[in-house]
């Protein structure tokens, strides 16, 4: 199965097994829904700001390995984050994995995210991955809805 | 375990061979095509005989005098001819050239639905309906103050007959159930539900797109009063698609769409249709299209469709087989009577991931919700796996499925 490898890596499998922050957040200032409606993926992204920081960040909902360790991964990278450092970090991933920005060479703040660079080799998972940083995104914005499509 | 030997006299090799697209590999390995309800795939005779249309008959039909013109135009309506004979409908007047089912649906719910049903009125689909067989309806009923009333099924995905019955009354105007299932693969007992409707003087439309590819239909013995499928299911070009209707309906309907082709005399005043069935074929249609559908026919008479059938019944007895002893795997729709589909579930594996693991080993399956949300409703899953079979697939295809849905569960184990 070697041409997997880089779309279910270890590490992906193990977060779709147990994702983090996988709950909801009773004090969310900020909640956003994201639907996949090809797939059915749904998931809910809470965020607790304080200030300008992402004081708590969390989700629940359905969906496929790659966009449920994504979220996972997500909510991990944010938590403690400023509201621009975020988005930065979304800018960057949607960059990635829409084949723009190179994680290998390109600057960037990804970190352990650049495994999911894999997911440009299968264009029809792209919106899997990153469906939790649209709705983090829409959260983050005040928009209650994302949809990808 | 190996393959089974097969059990049936049908040459499934020979067959393969008359189609190209299967000789492919993906991702390094031979294609796996187990997508053909999505869409069939076309044989040589089709490729062949679309390829003449386009270089030596193209040009537009039923209006030139000329030599072009005249080719494309009995080759046209040979295809309706070959389309009569192929369900056996009593007139090739009563085929409609249409895009497909979803035209063939909207036709009628247009048309038929929009002069013949009213407020009050009780429309009957089935809970395992695509949504090409629901929505039209749901927008007609909208429209119309009219009601959308169900016939629910059972637990295996077999429709409640009892409760279809009790469903029909005096405010039903017409009955629309699919005859086999795009998600479940359950064949509907529709002869039985027409006779039932027709008690109560109640026309039936047949969405026939996942039966016409898999075994012989005969609209004559259904019975049925509509009957609609689609060419790129049946081994035929996307753009081809065929509805039946008796002419004492299609007759009484109003066109569903207007413009050239479809008169007979035209003023600013006052237009006069032509008779069915250009009546409901405004526009030039999809000519390469509906001569690939008639050669699709023609295939399908060549290489005897019935023994095709049975090879393939068996072909998907052996699949679920085989599946179903795959600890983890949940087979959904396990209804008594089946044709071509299977669609599955893995323990704890989103199906999206099962369709891109698979699809790494070559095989082509269908993830999501087939379009029939209701259904997943119904089984409480956001979407499944489906594999769904044509006679040119093999039980070394099967074995490969197989072998490849074990991976699936090492890879999340
Ligand atoms: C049962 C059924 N009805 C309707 C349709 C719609 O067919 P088409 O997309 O060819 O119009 C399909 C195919 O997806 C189907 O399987």
């Amino acid at each position: 199965m070697s041409e997997l490898n880089d779309l279910y890596q270890e590490v992906i499998l193990e977060h779709n097994k147990n994702p983090r922050n996988f709950r909801e957040i009773e004090t969310a200032t900020r909640t956003a829904d994201g639907n996949n409606p090809l797939c059915g993926d749904a998931l809910r992204v809470y965020v607790e700001m304080d200030g300008e920081t992402v004081k708590d960040v969390a989700f629940k909902g359905s969906g496929c390995a790659i966009s449920k360790a994504s979220a996972s991964m997500m909510t991990q990278t944010v938590k403690g984050k400023t509201r621009a450092e975020a988005e930065t970090i979304f800018d960057e991933f949607h960059k990635m994995v829409t084949g723009e920005l190179d994680a290998e060479t390109d600057e960037n703040s990804l970190g352990k995210l650049k495994i999911f660079a894999g997911v440009l080799e299968f264009p029809a998972r792209v919106k899997c991955a990153s469906l939790s940083w649209h709705t983090l995104h829409a959260a983050l914005n005040e928009e209650a809805e994302v949809s990808t499509e | 375990m190996t393959a089974v030997k097969k059990m049936s006299s049908f040459d499934v090799n020979k067959v393969r061979a008359d189609f190209p697209v299967l000789a492919q590999t993906v991702n390094g390995k031979p294609l796996v095509y187990l997508d053909n309800a999505a869409s069939s795939q076309v044989s040589n005779l089709v490729i062949e005989r679309g390829a003449k249309y386009l270089a030596e008959e193209h040009s537009n039909i039923h209006r030139g005098v000329h030599y072009l013109s005249q080719h494309a135009t009995s080759a046209y309506e040979a295809a309706r001819e070959k389309v009569k004979r192929f369900i056996n409908a009593p007139s090739a007047k009563e085929c409609i050239f249409v895009r497909g089912t979803t035209e063939g649906v909207n036709l009628v719910a247009y048309s038929y639905g929009r002069k013949f049903i009213g407020e009050g009125d009780e429309i009957i689909l089935s809970q395992m309906e695509h949504h090409a067989n629901i929505i039209p309806w749901q927008v007609l009923a909208e429209e119309k103050g009219a009601k959308i009333r169900v016939i629910p099924m059972n637990e295996r995905g077999e429709l409640i007959i009892d409760e279809y019955e009790n469903l029909l009354n005096e405010r039903t105007k017409i009955v629309a159930v699919s005859h086999v299932s795009n998600s479940l693969g359950t064949i509907n007992p529709v002869k039985e539900m027409i006779a039932t409707a027709h008690k109560f003087g109640v026309p039936v439309f047949v969405d026939g797109a996942q039966a016409v590819p898999h075994f012989p239909v005969d609209v004559q013995d259904l019975d049925a009063d509509f009957y609609t499928f689609s060419g790129h299911k049946m081994f035929a070009p996307t753009g081809s698609g065929v509805l039946f209707g008796k002419k004492e309906f299609l007759n009484k309907m109003p066109p569903y769409q207007t413009g050239g082709g479809m008169i007979r005399t035209v003023s600013f005043e006052k237009t006069t249709y032509a008779p069915i069935p250009e009546k409901f074929e405004a526009g030039t249609p999809a000519i390469a299209a509906g001569i690939g559908l008639g050669a699709a026919v023609d295939y399908l008479n060549s290489i005897d469709f019935e023994a095709a059938a049975k090879y393939e019944h068996e072909l998907v007895e052996y699949a679920t087989e085989r599946l179903s002893a795959i600890e983890g795997v949940k087979i959904i729709g396990t209804a008594r009577e089946k044709a071509s589909v299977l669609s599955f579930t893995i323990e704890n594996v989103h199906p999206h991931d099962i369709g891109t693991i698979l699809d790494q080993q070559g095989i082509a399956v269908r993830a999501g919700h087939h379009c029939a949300q209701p259904v997943m409703q119904f089984f409480d899953v956001p979407a499944t796996a489906r594999a769904s079979f044509a006679f040119y697939n093999t039980h070394e295809e099967v074995d490969k499925l197989a072998d490849a849905v074990q991976k699936v569960i090492e890879v999340f184990a």
